[in-house]
């Protein structure tokens, strides 16, 4: 049997690496750009199609003819997503993609397809509830009255009255009515009660909060090139999160093996958590490229981008919060609403309602809107970021009713939030006042100094999972002492190329030149996707064990040939060493493999203390708003994290900061904008979808929370949770600033203005 | 974007003669930072781009006694760098706020004046009024970036250029030539003094020079456009009346800390004689279809200690006529503060702002 290195993390102190600034492995090839991304693939021979879209709210489609578009010089291959008579229910969907030899071509081509549509109702305000309602109460009751009697009736009946024949006669009927519908009761629930609580609290706060509709906005937008290899095999370079996990969206739509498929993907700019799938743009490329024997470069545009590759839902709520004098929190009652898009008729999971803390007297409600806007997608830390903003505004407003800060109100409700976070959450609290000089910058609501621009404080808590995802790799130790692993993960420019090879290069007591990371292959063993954070953990375990494993057996090799004890074997600055004696270097020990590699399996998760789960974090923000113009600016912006063990320190910040300029864009500024008149996502270009730009990030300062403690529990994934407390940080630094809360995030200074205007009313 | 011809002509003769051919369906390409936008909309559809920076007579900023004088091919980086920009400090002001090296180095204060309006509906295809059916979609639609004054006709898109306020403050004029006559509206035939001679006169049919205040309009048609310009017409020239002793300065609204459209802009141009104002002009900018002129709140400075109270209230009355649409009241508290903090600013007295 073969030596067996302890798979657990080593000493804290004794590492090289792990817990460390190491800058990324790859970060000159990106900025040089010699990285290639999807985009970046451009093969000899290859056409470029474009997009025919949608440029309405809701219609069907009554004409759609391609054939013009075939007779437009260059092009050479056409795809209809719809045919006529469909419904086509939001702005930027599909219509048809066109192949040619050049973009403009391509253009040209669009351009020449004879497409029409007649107009349907549609209804895009995902904050307007009440209008929902009563359009689809007009809808479903215009829609009933042309039902037969006996439908009616069974339509009139509680659903539990109903026979199963009753039920399979109405199904059809209730199919029309779901088609005219649009809004959907997600359902409710109690715990406690609300109505002994309010009665007997010191104060009672009733809010309005809401948080808009954003684009996940990749700055490289969604998309592949795919080529054909002969007639059955295809590669295809998508911009994608799930290397391992796309194969087979592509083998069954072309009636290919997915064995016969092969997804690369070394370089992504952006997902966030919308590119998991094929999509049908990708499905759509790879067929025009087996018509045409051509490769096709198929990109969504930038106002497609940001019209159907995915949304980050809203939220709106109507919320009931009540306190003792002490800042306890004793009844929280909610009815939240807001739209996930495509008709769905979907909002934020109740059942996560309010954020972070539960309270013992607590309800909740939920409904959904069935709005003509575009597929949601996972966003970073779904629905986090929503529900911290609704639940963490409600406690600062409720903090500021008392007359208290934020900070006691936070701590005097611990009790009420999850058991394993509470030190870490009293922990992070402390530091991040600390940090922002809480204590003496801190100021009642509305009560800083004069003048137009006034400054304010404000903090939010979050949590997430981060546990590891499911993965394998192979791991290859050549003679010559180069090693190599290899997996079917993505570097979703979080870091995981530099992870891995620092995971292995302290494993194995080497450098990290001598790791060759070989990643971005669907041809390579299987590992998960990147979402829920899980790629650290899922690709950390396995290469940690596999080269544990390796090293056990390249320690037999060197015991047997030096005559030493394999259990007092050491690897470590290139050497192998025996009781602190060099035996021989890592080249040497190496040379004994024999000709061919050594090989082993990684695998993962596995319950050994590598990886675990579970975070929190805390964020305060000091911002400084312009009362005249509404300007909101960033002064100073603190974000405390924990996450286990970190393997790259520098990498780690780097995520966090990611993250709060990510928070400070949908905080302030970008949003996606439905117009009422037209249906259309009216701001679906660079000028008006508002990203901030450099100077409106003010100071970050980061903190990654790491006692020892952290380090023992091992691995736990950090890209989702810093972006979740940024929203309802920044509202409750706004609201301590101007005295005011701004209902909606974005804070727009059009938002900013309007709350002033109507508090003076 | 579609195909369209390319020309690059090097003279003024060469240049007028190429914009007015197909037409005048012709476009002119200087920084190109607002017409590439365009033709990938596909909101234009030009015969032909002319890239007028090769032709040298529009190059160069010349210093006369009594003004200056700017090509259109002057870039904002050569304004902001020559000496003339100690003196018009509300040009400078706008170059400041822009805050993006793309736009700085490439783009013009000529193309900047005839950039077309940004208006969402028009970009997305909707035509230059927006209107359907008879009925204007910005009126019932989103028009939270709309006009709170002068929008009482159809055109209630705001006038997208930023110097123009500014440089109407400094009674700029614009130099408009053209290869055959056209009836250029409200023109004035006062040449600037020393700014007479134009190279390759010969070729030119017809030049005017128009005080920028008449440059712009307000369409009543989506034929129209938002300028004097007809097609083939080109500005080639920008000339400012001598600086003196006087002040200005323009502030802008600007939501994002670095390149965005501002939501309101205020220029004052003001005379001060001990304190007091003697001249003053206030020029308000995306608030209107047009650059918008406070004459009112003007008038009523000149005698006044500009304070901090006097700066209000001019701010109050330069939106007092405003009739804000369905989304977009916040826009008149954002003008009155631009020209209150203008005029501040002018007179070195505003203080910490964001």
């Amino acid at each position: 049997m073969a030596t067996e290195v302890k798979v657990a993390w080593g000493p804290r102190k004794d590492n090289k690496f792990i817990g460390k600034d190491v800058p990324r492995l790859d970060g000159a090839e990106k900025a040089t750009g010699a990285a290639k991304y999807s985009a970046d693939v451009n093969p000899k021979g290859c056409l470029y199609a474009k997009l025919l879209t949608f440029k309405g709210g809701h219609g069907k489609v009554k004409s759609l003819d391609l054939s013009a578009a075939l007779k437009v010089p260059g092009v050479k291959a056409v795809h209809a997503f719809v045919k006529v008579g469909d419904e086509v229910s939001w702005d930027g969907a599909m219509i048809a993609a066109v192949a040619a030899e050049r973009q403009e071509q391509a253009e040209d081509g669009v351009r020449a397809i004879v497409f029409a549509f007649d107009a349907m109702e549609h209804f895009v305000d995902e904050d307007d509830l009440a209008g929902a309602t009563k359009l689809h109460d007009l809808r479903t009751s215009e829609l009933q009255k042309t039902f037969p009697d006996d439908i009616q009736k069974l339509l009139a009946k509680k659903k539990d009255d109903l026979t199963d024949d009753e039920k399979k006669k109405l199904d059809p009927f209730q199919k029309q009515l779901d088609g005219v519908s649009r809004i959907k009761p997600l359902g409710d629930n109690t715990q406690g009660d609300i109505a002994a609580a309010l009665k007997s609290a010191a104060v009672v706060h009733k809010g309005y909060y809401g948080i808009a509709t954003i684009s996940h906005m990749c700055l490289e937008p969604h998309g592949s090139c795919c080529e054909m290899d002969g007639g059955n095999k295809l590669t295809a370079n998508l911009s994608t999160q799930n290397v391992s996990g796309t194969a087979g969206q592509f083998a069954a739509p072309l009636g290919l093996d997915a064995a016969d498929v092969t997804v690369l993907c070394n370089y992504i700019g952006g997902g966030f958590g919308s590119k998991f799938a094929a999509g049908d743009w990708g499905v759509a490329a790879a067929k025009m490229a087996k018509e045409t024997g051509r490769p096709v470069r198929l990109m969504l545009d930038r106002a497609t981008e940001l019209k159907i590759a995915g949304t980050r839902p809203s939220g709106f709520a109507d919320i009931t919060i009540a306190a003792d004098k002490d800042g306890k929190i004793v009844a929280w009652d909610s009815h939240h609403w807001g739209s996930s898009g495509e008709m769905k008729g979907g909002t934020i999971a109740l059942n996560q309602f309010p954020y972070v803390f539960d309270f013992e007297n607590r309800n909740r409600k939920a409904t959904g809107l069935m709005t003509n806007s575009g597929p949601n997608q996972a966003w970073r830390a779904p629905p986090h970021p929503q529900l911290c903003a609704l639940t963490d505004t409600a406690i600062d407003d409720i903090a500021a009713k008392l007359g208290k800060s934020a900070v006691d109100v936070f701590l005097a409700n611990i009790d009420r939030t999850p058991e394993k976070l509470q030190r870490t959450y009293v922990a992070e609290i402390k530091r991040a006042a600390e940090l922002i000089g809480w204590a003496k910058k801190w100021h009642p609501h509305g009560k800083g100094k004069d003048g137009p621009v006034k400054h304010g404080l404000g903090m939010a808590i979050h949590k997430w999972g981060g546990g590891a995802g499911k993965g394998t790799c192979r791991l290859k130790v050549h003679p010559d002492g180069t090693v190599e692993s290899f997996s079917g993960t993505q570097d979703l420019g979080t870091g995981t190329r530099t992870a891995i090879a620092m995971v292995i290069a302290e494993t194995l007591g080497l450098q990290l030149s001598d790791i060759k990371v070989r990643i971005g292959s669907s041809a390579y063993p299987a590992s998960g996707g990147s979402g829920g954070s899980t790629t650290i953990g899922g690709v950390a375990g396995p290469n940690r064990r596999a080269a544990c494993e390796v090293l056990g057996k390249v320690f037999d090799l060197v015991a047997e040939k030096h005559k030493v004890d394999a259990a007092t074997l050491a690897a470590k600055d290139s050497k192998i060493w025996s009781n602190g004696k060099e035996v021989c270097s890592w080249k040497q020990a190496c040379s004994l493999v024999g000709n061919m590699a050594l090989e082993v399996q990684g695998e993962g998760p596995k319950n050994d203390g590598l990886t675990t789960v579970d975070v929190g974090g805390c964020q305060m923000a000091d911002v400084a708003v312009d009362t005249e113009t509404g300007i909101v600016r960033i002064n100073q912006f603190v974000a405390i994290q924990d996450c286990g063990l970190v393997v790259d320190h520098m990498t780690a910040k780097s995520q966090v900061y990611g993250s709060m300029i990510m928070g400070i864009a949908y905080a302030l500024s970008e949003e996606q904008i439905l117009d009422n008149k037209t249906g259309r996502y009216i701001n679906a270009d660079l000028e008006n979808y508002k990203l901030p730009r450099i100077g409106d990030i003010g100071e970050l300062i980061v903190e990654m929370y790491q006692p020892d403690s952290e380090y023992e529990r091992g691995i736990v994934g950090l890209g989702e949770p810093p972006v979740i407390s940024c929203g309802a940080a920044i509202s409750n630094a706004v609201a301590n600033a101007i005295g005011v809360r701004v209902p909606t995030i974005p804070l727009t200074p059009k938002r900013v203005l309007d709350a002033l205007k109507a508090a003076k009313a | 974007m579609r195909s369209f011809e390319y020309a690059r002509p090097e003279t003024e003769g060469e240049a007028l003669e190429l914009l007015s051919e197909h037409g005048g369906n012709t476009a002119v390409l200087a920084g190109g930072t607002d017409l590439m936008n365009l033709l990938k909309r596909d909101v234009i559809q030009p015969d032909r781009v002319v890239d007028i920076k090769n032709v040298s007579s529009w190059r160069g900023i010349k210093r006369h006694e009594d003004g200056v004088l700017i090509g259109a091919n002057v870039t904002l980086d050569e304004i902001n760098e020559h000496a003339i920009s100690a003196d018009y400090r509300s040009l400078i002001d706008v170059i400041d706020g822009i805050r993006a090296i793309q736009i700085t180095a490439h783009g013009t204060v000529a193309g900047d004046l005839c950039q077309l309006p940004h208006c969402w509906y028009f970009r997305n295809g909707y035509g230059l009024l927006a209107m359907k059916d008879g009925e204007s979609l910005v009126a019932t639609g989103d028009n939270r970036y709309h006009a709170i004054l002068g929008n009482s006709g159809p055109a209630k898109f705001v006038s997208a250029s930023r110097f123009a306020p500014p440089a109407i403050a400094w009674d700029a004029k614009v130099r408009i030539v053209t290869r055959r006559p056209a009836n250029v509206e409200h023109v004035s035939n006062v040449l600037p003094a020393n700014a007479k001679k134009t190279e390759h006169v010969e070729n030119v049919l017809h030049e005017e020079w128009l005080p920028l205040e008449y440059f712009f309009l307000t369409p009543k048609t989506n034929g129209q456009g938002v300028t004097v310009l007809k097609p083939g017409q080109v500005i080639t020239h920008l000339w400012l009346p001598a600086a003196s002793d006087t002040r200005s300065a323009t502030y802008e609204v600007l939501e994002l800390n670095g390149l965005d459209q501002p939501q309101a802009s205020a220029a004052c141009c003001l005379g001060l004689d001990g304190g007091i104002v003697r001249h003053a002009k206030i020029v308000l900018g995306h608030v209107a279809p047009t650059p918008w002129i406070a004459h009112e709140a003007a008038k009523w400075l000149v005698g006044q200690q500009l304070t901090s109270d006097i700066a209000e209230t001019a701010g109050r009355m330069a939106v007092s006529k405003a009739t804000p649409l369905s989304h977009n009241d916040y826009k008149v508290q954002m003008a009155q503060t631009a020209v209150k903090r203008a005029l501040l600013k002018a007179t070195n007295q505003l203080g910490e702002v964001l």
